[in-house]
């Protein structure tokens, strides 16, 4: 697209030293595994809630084994270098949140959400293979960078339109469905970002003027993109939906060091965030009580109220110790609202355990990592960028809603990725993943024997 | 600053490493925060009042029962409820007094509350193997309380009772296990097992209610014993030598004067003067056992009331009892009160059980129990009972000679109406007055003991108090209301 980017794209073509294996096979075993400790986890939550198999786990086994098949299929026919790790992950993931999803359902039975859940995870899988079927090379998106940027303002902006719920302005329901554009908006966010960045990186790091410690580039090149993040958090916090907004601030931050290496955009950035976060939470009634929630999590019994859900939340993770209660034994849903979704977490720590918690958190850690290798193996700056954009959407996301459920950091709502009730971010986490697929399909194929990936 | 091409391609990767280490910070954040809170503060979260798990796990699993006979007379009922069992109580009224309540907003009471472990399962004890508990999440089952009582006694003296308010103990005096506890009037714990707004309007009711259902008359409360404390005064006469020859007469004036007062003591008959101890004891003099008491000293009285267990404050049975007393810093004129179950003496209905057991088992005082054994769900016995120290409260001659005394009193005393053929039968009666210048409704006592002609021992002793506003003010007397009561109690114990 610009004349960087080519120069770049050119360089990073180079000779093909060796020849990696392709790696189906395993990915296929990792498939079957993750779809067999699936169906395994729903028979238990039967076998501990009413003492038998739940009537639909062949069908849900093979309905997940289909899906997974298919989009084993899809990679194998258009993307057959890529990393085998990512979509065992993902359908692992997505198997134990529909568990998690069906266990609560039992619970309340007047709210069933696991069936809507397995339809947004098929469209979600449709998707994924859509991607990786349609999507011949990523540097096609580069293209696209500014239909991108405006889709996302668009799709931000439309739940304004809307009424809200439960005090926040994201989502946009109609014929029974609701969705939350802003979830979209995230990877559509990383495209631009990852193009921009690619193309405008030497301008960003090299020109300008130098002031104090730090060289400040030029306005016309920053200008468009800060503008971007300006309007980008600012429908966010006219939407009350803070997660959203502290993830978008993160991933800019991360995005711009990585094609920068300026460390004064770190400082900028943290400064930012907590000048921020300070004028917000004093501002904001909502934001002040979430941060007066995290620092005294107890403070509603003392009152004599009873525990908030921050507290019902600990609760439940306390209530789980090393080992977890077991599949179905646990309370979780003592949490009330939002159980099955921002609060899915505490239902996996109560009832898998800090084992099963942790484990999760390193699949969470392992489909990151892989983001980034096929970041570092990729010759072309927009590749690399957006790998590493992907990738750390996942990484923040994650920790912004476990640090919150567990009282690490402040609770901003936000959904667990694949775990959590909600079609939209499914539906996002699979786009993200296909995404990775064939970044990382790009990076094997093209290996240059330098950095392994 | 270095520039160049090559620095740029080297780093960025180098950029990425860092970013992706900042991730693996994240990571390594999560983990570390997940094992604060699920290991190091676990067990604080567990014990929160506000968490409601304990609650949960504790309603989970029906609670174990109390057995009267091998039968239950408790129940669980599967409320569908977030607390899922609730205790029921087949005769709740009758068993009241000794099974307490469970209920999911109150707490529990008596032995619901004394033997919470071993019922609701968290006895470490009811695990299958040692430190089972501690390698697994194994929940056991509640485990059984196999009571004394005799079912047969307990209806006896219930039905005696009848609508009077009132209370009685029995036990057996050999072993000091109990046989039937009542109080009346009393009240269905039933009620109060749920967790809803019937539960609480009961709760506020029961509480407020002038007749005190869920007073425990029987343990709980104590009443001037009257002239059944003449049973320890005579003993600690007999034993402290101050009378010698049953038949001899005690030297005693007819009105007694209060030593160091003027106030008079009198008798409600005649022939008290210079009676002997049988005679006295049979018509209970006052004014013989008051000077009686002056004769021994403060020490010695105190000394053979505490070792029948008054002054007790750590008896269990096990709950608690209230202690009964017995006023160690007295004058002379106190004293003398004193030894007539007046002034500060006050007596517990399982109290006075207890003085008819120790003189019925030779002298021996055993402490009383409630619990024969705990056993688990599936019959093995985790916990006994009745493993109290035994203590002599007077020499077994005195025993010997108390037991002719109050065996004379059911013959041709005031106690006739304790009188059951085929047997022995011992008693004294009391009629306590009470309340401002004696104003207050009389309390009936009677206390005794029986021994079947073909038994080799007593094999029951009772204490029965009857304190009944609707009843004339004389008509209330220990042998008129409390002694049938007794005696039905005693027959229902010996089987006849």
């Amino acid at each position: 697209m610009t004349k960087a980017g080519t120069t770049l794209a050119a360089t990073a073509t180079p000779t093909y030293a060796v020849r990696l294996p392709r790696r189906r096979g395993i990915e296929l075993a990792l498939i079957v595994l993750a779809v067999l400790l699936s169906v395994y986890g729903y028979c238990a939550v039967g076998l501990a809630k009413t003492g038998t198999v739940p009537p639909g786990a062949a069908g849900y086994g093979a309905g997940l084994g289909v899906l997974a098949l298919v989009a084993h299929l899809a990679v194998r026919l258009r993307a057959p270098y890529a990393d085998p790790l990512p979509l065992p992950i993902g359908v692992l993931l997505n198997g134990i949140g529909l568990v998690l999803i069906y266990r609560l359902d039992l619970q309340t039975p007047g709210d069933r959400a696991a069936p809507a859940q397995l339809v947004w995870s098929t469209l979600g899988v449709g998707l994924f293979i859509l991607v990786v079927l349609m999507l011949r090379d990523h540097r096609v998106l580069q293209r696209y960078a500014y239909v991108c940027v405006a889709a996302a303002l668009v799709l931000l902006l439309l739940p304004i339109l809307f009424p809200a719920v439960n005090g926040a302005r994201i989502w946009i329901r109609f014929a029974g469905f609701s969705i939350q554009p802003g979830e979209f908006a995230k990877v559509l966010l990383a495209v631009f970002f990852a193009a921009y960045l690619a193309a405008n990186r030497n301008a960003l790091a090299y020109a300008g003027r130098r002031l104090w410690f730090m060289q400040f580039p030029t306005g016309r090149v920053l200008g468009p993109i800060v503008t971007i993040w300006l309007v980008s958090v600012g429908v966010l916090i006219l939407e009350r939906d803070l997660g959203t907004s502290l993830l978008f601030f993160g991933l800019f931050v991360v995005m711009l060091y990585v094609a920068t290496g300026r460390t004064g955009w770190i400082a900028v950035g943290l400064l930012l965030a907590v000048f921020g976060a300070l004028a917000v939470g004093r501002l904001e009634p909502h934001v002040h009580g979430r941060i007066e929630d995290w620092l005294h999590p107890f403070a509603s019994i003392d009152a004599g109220q009873g525990p908030n859900q921050l507290a019902q939340s600990l609760f439940a993770f306390a209530a789980g110790g090393v080992l977890g209660t077991g599949l179905g034994l646990g309370h979780s849903v003592l949490i009330g609202f939002a159980a099955k979704s921002d609060f899915i977490l505490a239902t996996a720590g109560e009832e898998l355990g800090l084992a099963g918690l942790s484990a999760i958190f390193l699949l969470y850690g392992l489909l990151v990592e892989r983001g980034y290798r096929a970041g570092l193996a990729l010759r072309d700056p927009f590749g690399r960028l957006l790998a590493v954009g992907l990738a750390s959407i996942l990484a923040l996301q994650v920790f912004v809603i476990a640090g919150g459920v567990t009282g690490l950091i402040p609770l901003t709502g936000m959904a667990m990725p694949f775990l959590a009730q909600g079609g939209s971010s499914v539906v996002t986490n699979w786009a993200i993943v296909a995404l990775l697929i064939r970044v990382s399909d790009s990076a094997r194929r093209h290996y240059d024997g330098q950095v392994a990936p | 600053m270095t520039t160049g091409y090559g620095r740029r391609r080297g780093g960025m990767a180098r950029y990425v490493r860092r970013a992706r280490a900042l991730c693996a910070l994240l990571l390594f954040a999560l983990l570390v925060n997940a094992a604060r809170v699920q290991v190091v503060l676990a067990r604080s979260y567990d014990d929160n009042p506000a968490n409601r798990r304990n609650s949960i796990a504790r309603y989970g699993l029906p609670r174990g029962d109390i057995l009267v006979g091998g039968v239950p007379v408790t129940g669980s009922r599967d409320s569908g409820e977030q607390l899922r069992y609730e205790r029921t109580y087949p005769q709740g009224p009758l068993y009241a007094p000794v099974t307490g309540f469970a209920s999911q907003l109150y707490g529990t009471t008596f032995l619901e509350h004394a033997e919470d472990g071993v019922l609701s399962g968290t006895d470490p004890m009811l695990a299958p193997f040692p430190l089972w508990n501690d390698t697994g999440r194994a929940v056991n089952p509640g485990g059984n309380v196999v009571t004394t009582l005799n079912r047969y006694a307990q209806e006896a003296a219930y039905r005696g009772l009848g609508s009077r308010k009132g209370a009685v103990a029995a036990i057996e005096p050999a072993t000091g296990r109990i046989l039937a506890l009542v109080s009346t009037p009393s009240y269905d714990p039933s009620q109060l097992s749920g967790n809803g707004a019937a539960v609480t309007a009961a709760w506020s009711r029961l509480n407020g209610d002038p007749e005190k259902p869920m007073l425990n008359r029987a343990v709980r409360q104590t009443y001037p014993p009257g002239s059944t404390f003449k049973v320890v005064t005579a003993a600690a006469a007999l034993d402290a030598g101050v009378v010698t020859d049953l038949d001899a007469p005690t030297d005693s004036p007819d009105p007694y004067r209060l030593p160091g007062t003027t106030t008079r003591l009198t008798n409600e008959g005649d022939g008290c003067a210079d009676a002997s101890l049988r005679a006295a004891f049979e018509w209970s003099c006052n004014t013989v056992f008051a000077k009686l008491g002056v004769d021994v000293g403060a020490a010695d009285m105190t000394a053979t009331a505490e070792a029948f267990g008054f002054n007790d404050t750590r008896l269990r049975i096990p709950f608690t009892a209230a202690p009964s007393t017995f006023d160690t810093s007295v004058d002379k004129a106190q004293l003398a009160l004193s030894s007539i179950g007046q002034y500060n003496t006050r007596a517990t209905p399982l109290q006075m059980a207890m003085v008819a057991a120790a003189v019925a088992d030779g002298g021996l005082a055993h402490p009383p129990y409630l619990v024969e054994r705990t056993v688990r769900r599936t019959g093995e016995t985790v916990g006994t009972g009745g493993a109290g120290q035994v203590r002599q409260v007077m020499s077994p001659a005195t025993a010997v000679r108390m037991k002719e005394l109050m065996v004379d009193v059911v013959r041709e005393g005031t106690g006739t109406n304790a009188a059951i053929r085929g047997a022995t039968v011992g008693g004294k009666t009391g009629t306590a007055q009470h309340g401002l210048g004696n104003s207050g409704v009389p309390y009936a006592w009677f206390v005794s003991w029986a021994q079947a002609d073909d038994d080799l021992e007593p094999k029951v002793a009772v204490a029965v108090v009857v304190e009944d506003a609707a009843a004339e003010r004389s008509d209330i007397s220990g042998g008129g209301d409390a002694a049938p009561i007794a005696r039905a109690v005693m027959r229902a114990v010996l089987g006849f």
